[in-house]
Parts: structure tokens; C-alpha cells; sequence
């Protein structure tokens, strides 16, 4: 190692400090948006000491200099202008896209150190190993989160699309992958089979993420994320680059333990959302129609519930996937607002799964101006609700389904919001239709609960125009 | 070699349990912008391209490094500006509103 080289090492370590510093500010909202910069600013650094490294090491043909100019800015301006106009509701589609091409980055450095090894010495098992598991990592990565991608956005159906055969054909594809990746390591260099790795892994993300319901597509989100991680920390051992390992692992950490976190949240194995099937929408055709449920539900008009929230004291609203669906963070975050101006207590109870990707309803209520303060989680929310007089459900099911308290259901031991302690509970939903769990909601027939069905955005625009003639007369 | 497979091994261990250290402790309120943050993070494979650039010597080489390139370039650019996006809406509320509120719970 020359001092040159330790010098860039040191710079390496600097960069990587930034990230974890800057990462951990991500722990509080006011000091996360300097966080996200201390974390940007370790990047130009790695980024910069890499490039002084490779011009004065390596040099490097001016032809590879022009081609990698021309891509940074061909993706530069693709990723500021998506970042920039994306809307809030869209984000997780976006970050999906972002691990595709982080993971096709990582697999494209990857197939390079193998080209280029080819031609010189013959390759050790420590290059090949890091070379064929990221070609294998990130290609899944690349096809999987374009599918998932696909799926948020609605291009894809968000049902699970599986056919006769179709985990044979899977576990076929990946047998195929896992053997041409076993003879890419053991067999002398051969492009081919890492080519063979490359498509059917590309098939394998593709089918994996396919067979896989939308409302699980948030759980994948992450799980990619953290593949994304791996992909790259790979591509940091293949070309001996330690700001590369670092950051992949922190990465690849970073989305497990979210991953992690969430199918807790939804009390499911990361495996059995893997794997697809239970719960996924299959079920919910079958489960229960809701008809017989009919005659114990108390229907509200939008008056009803104005009333009702104007003579309240303490409103808790539950915000659930309707409400992202609906795009009604402004309109929900209106009537609060006017709610609050009548010296009524409102705040909102947050599961960790609400929205499409953690604490993604989090970020919609913020677009909408929501204090940070006014969001409670998980437990803070269920102290709050013994002392609630209306609890406002708005496109939520599973997670405030009180048969999760009990065994031998589908939502059995998942962490839910305790709505059915608060005095009286609206809910404003479509339909009686039953969640993605695929089972029905107790609350909803509980006698002190009004269901209010319509459309989120409409229900709570037609609840703020009844509350002000109600308070103004 | 194995001297160097090591290095880079206690490396990646250590910060895959970092990782894990620090992330543990983010409330679930704020993991989307955590998650498009170390999304971010992972653009860090810009670096890998810059490599990739240094020691390409051929028409498939030149292609590699152009795909890495944009690509790498699309995750990390994007990924901090819209993180940063959503941080903005994070860090909006005012200390007057606050207050407010609090005093709305009192009275209450």
C-alpha cells in the first residue's frame, strides 16, 4: 500500500463515518434533513478520493472516461428529475426504481472485473465468488424491483400472478442459476455461464416478485432495498473497494431490519411473503361475504359524523391504506385542522405498516402540513385511545381489527391499533369488503360504530363542509 | 490475498452490525425518509463505475462502464434529492404551532 493509497483509505473511513452520523440523525425529524446532506457530503468525498485514486493509479483509456461522463449525466438528470417531480403518493415506486438501478450498477461493475480479469491473470476464488453473487444479487434486484415498481404503479396487476406449474418453473429457473453460479466460480473464467447467471437470475427476480400480491409489495420494497445493499457491498469486495462494502452493508442492514420490522407488523414471515400465496387477495374472494354482516352495521351520513366529531373532545384518526389510495392526506388534514380551531384534540394514530412502504403515511401527512406531534405510534397511539371520544378510521382494516387479540385467524398476534377502546368509532370506508388479511372486522359491527362508505377524498370533504355550517350556526 | 479477502470481510461484518445498531433506533415514523436515505447510500456504487472506468480496455468494457455510470448516477443523485424532499416536509412544522397545540391539550 503506498502513502497514496492510505490516504485514500483514510478518506474511505471519513466518508463512511459520514453515513453512519448522518444515518443516525435520520432518529429525530430535526436534525434528519441535515443528516440526509452529512451523508450526501460523505459521498462527494468516497466519490472524489475515487476518482483522484483511479486517475493517478490506473489512468484509464479516455474512451471509458467519455462513456462513464456520458452515463452520469444521462442518469443524473433522470434521477433529479424523477426526484424532483414525483408525488408523495408515488415515492415507493420510485425508491423501487432506484434499487433496480443501484442493483444493475452493482451487477454491471461486477461483470467488467470479470471481463477484464479474463484477459489478464486466472481468477481467484476471492474475485469470482463476490463476481458471480453480485451478477446473481443485483440482477434479481434489477428485474424484482422493476416488477415491484410495476405493481405499485398499477401497469401491473397487483394480485398475485401465478399459473399451473408456475413454483415449478421457479424453482427450475432458480436450480438453473444456482448451477451456472456454482461453475462460474469452480470452472476457469467463462463468460457464457455468467451470462447463463445473469438471464435467469433476471427470470427469477422477474417471477419471484410476480407471484407476490400488491399489498405485500411494500414488504418487497425493502427486502429489495436490502438485496440492493448486498449487491453493492458484493461489488466493493470484487474490485477492492472499501467505501463500496461499507455502504452496502450498512444498506443491506438497513432494509433487513425494516424488512424485518414490517412483516412483523403484519405478523407474517418474511419467508411466507417470499413465497407468496397466504393472504395475498387469493383468499380475500373466498373469505366471507360480508352480506349477513350487513344487518348489524349502522350506516352514518357525512352530517352524522360532523356532528359526532363537533361534540368531541379528544378525535383520534386512523389514517389506513384507503386514505393513501384516495390521496386525501390535504383534505383529511383540513378537517383536523378545523377540528383543532374549535379547540378539539385531534391526533393521529399510525400503525407501521399505514401507507405503501414504512411509515410512508408518515410522509403523506407531513405533505399535507401535519405536525410531526400530532403523529402518535403504535403504543403512544393506544394509551391515547382509552381517553377518545371519536375514533375517525379512514381506510383501515386489518390493522385495527380486534380478532388479532384473538388465536386462529389470519391477523392472529399482529400488533393493531386499539380503536375499539375509544367511546364511539367512524369509519369511513368503500365497502364492507374485507382487508388483505381476507377476514371480517368485528369494530365494524361493534354497536358504537357508525360506517360511513364512500370514497376517502369525498367522505371527508363532505364531513368538513358539515362541521363549519354545524359550528357556525 | 487472503490477507486482503479478511480485511474486507471484518469490514463488511462490523458495518452490517452498525448498520443494524443505528437503524434499530429510528422510530417507525420516519422510515420512509430512512429508507430513501440509505437508498441513497447505495448509490455509493458510483464510485465502483469510476473504478469500472479506470480499468475498462474494451467496446464491452466501454458499454459496462456507461450502463454502471447512468445507472449509479440515477440512484444517487436521485435518491438524495427526493430524500431531501421529504425531509423538507418533515422539518416544516413551527415552534408557534406547537405551542398552540399543547396549549389546546391544556385547556382540554
Amino acid at each position: 500500500m503506498t502513502g497514496f493509497q492510505f490516504l485514500v483509505g483514510i478518506l474511505y473511513l471519513l466518508s463512511a463515518s459520514l453515513f453512519v452520523v448522518g444515518l443516525h440523525m435520520m432518529r429525530a425529524p430535526a436534525t434528519a434533513r441535515n443528516g440526509n446532506r452529512i451523508s450526501a457530503i460523505g459521498m462527494v468525498i468516497a466519490v472524489l478520493a475515487t476518482i483522484v485514486l483511479a486517475l493517478v493509479v490506473d489512468g484509464g483509456e479516455w474512451i471509458a472516461w467519455v462513456a462513464l461522463t456520458a452515463g452520469v449525466l444521462v442518469g443524473a438528470v433522470f434521477g433529479v428529475y424523477r426526484a424532483r417531480t414525483v408525488k408523495m403518493t408515488d415515492v415507493p415506486q420510485l425508491v423501487s426504481v432506484f434499487n433496480a438501478v443501484g442493483g444493475s450498477a452493482a451487477a454491471a461493475i461486477a461483470f467488467a472485473a470479470f471481463i477484464l480479469a479474463t484477459s489478464s491473470d486466472p481468477l481467484e476464488l476471492t474475485v469470482s465468488i463476490p463476481v458471480v453473487l453480485d451478477v446473481l444479487i443485483g440482477s434479481i434486484t434489477f428485474s424484482g424491483s422493476l416488477i415491484a415498481a410495476g405493481k405499485l404503479q398499477g401497469i401491473i396487476p397487483g394480485n398475485p400472478v401465478t399459473f399451473p406449474g408456475s413454483r415449478l418453473l421457479n424453482a427450475l429457473v432458480a436450480l438453473i442459476a444456482l448451477g451456472a453460479s456454482v461453475a462460474a466460480v469452480m470452472l476457469p473464467h467463462n463468460t457464457l455461464l455468467l451470462l447463463v447467471v445473469l438471464v435467469t437470475a433476471l427470470i427469477l427476480g422477474i417471477l419471484m416478485v410476480l407471484a407476490i400480491g400488491g399489498a405485500d409489495a411494500p414488504v418487497v420494497v425493502s427486502l429489495l432495498n436490502a438485496l440492493t445493499g448486498l449487491a453493492v457491498a458484493m461489488a466493493g469486495f470484487a474490485i477492492d473497494n472499501q467505501a463500496l462494502i461499507i455502504a452496502g452493508a450498512l444498506v443491506g442492514a438497513a432494509g433487513t431490519i425494516l424488512t424485518l420490522q414490517m412483516a412483523q407488523a403484519m405478523n407474517r414471515s418474511v419467508l411466507s411473503i417470499i413465497v407468496g400465496g397466504f393472504g395475498t387477495g387469493e383468499t380475500t374472494a373466498t373469505a366471507g361475504p360480508a352480506d349477513e354482516d350487513l344487518t348489524n352495521v349502522r350506516s352514518l351520513t357525512s352530517d352524522d359524523v360532523a356532528i359526532q366529531l363537533a361534540y368531541a373532545q379528544h378525535v383520534l384518526i386512523v389514517p389506513g391504506y384507503g386514505l393513501a389510495a384516495a390521496q386525501a392526506q390535504h383534505e383529511v388534514a383540513e378537517l383536523a385542522a378545523l377540528l383543532m380551531a374549535h379547540n378539539i384534540d385531534v391526533k393521529y394514530a399510525i400503525h407501521p405498516v399505514a401507507g405503501r412502504m414504512p411509515g410512508h403515511m408518515n410522509v403523506l401527512l407531513a405533505e399535507a402540513n401535519v405536525p410531526y406531534e400530532q403523529m402518535l405510534q403504535l403504543d403512544e397511539a393506544n394509551a391515547a385511545f382509552d381517553n377518545c371520544d371519536v375514533a375517525l378510521v379512514i381506510g383501515a382494516n386489518d390493522v385495527c381489527n380486534p380478532d388479532a387479540r384473538k388465536p386462529g385467524n389470519a391477523v392472529s398476534g399482529m400488533p393493531i391499533l386499539d380503536a375499539d377502546h375509544a367511546k364511539a368509532v367512524v369509519v369511513i370506508k368503500r365497502s364492507m369488503r374485507p382487508g388483505y388479511a381476507g377476514i371480517t372486522n368485528p369494530l365494524f359491527t361493534d354497536p358504537k360504530t357508525g360506517m360511513l362508505f364512500a370514497d376517502a377524498k369525498k367522505a371527508l370533504k363532505d364531513i368538513t363542509v358539515a362541521v363549519k355550517e354545524y359550528v357556525s350556526a | 490475498m487472503m490477507e486482503t479477502l479478511y480485511s474486507n470481510l471484518a469490514i463488511f461484518v462490523l458495518a452490517l452490525l452498525v448498520g443494524v445498531e443505528v437503524i434499530g433506533k429510528i422510530p417507525s415514523t420516519l422510515h420512509t425518509p430512512m429508507m430513501s436515505g440509505s437508498n441513497a447510500i447505495h448509490g455509493v456504487v458510483i464510485a465502483g463505475a469510476v473504478v469500472t472506468a479506470s480499468l475498462a480496455d474494451s467496446p464491452t468494457g466501454y458499454i459496462l462502464t456507461f450502463i454502471a455510470g447512468a445507472f449509479a448516477a440515477a440512484n444517487v443523485f436521485g435518491g438524495y434529492v427526493v430524500t431531501d424532499r421529504i425531509l423538507k416536509m418533515f422539518t416544516r412544522p413551527t415552534p408557534p404551532k406547537k405551542a398552540d397545540t399543547t396549549t389546546t391539550e391544556d385547556a382540554s
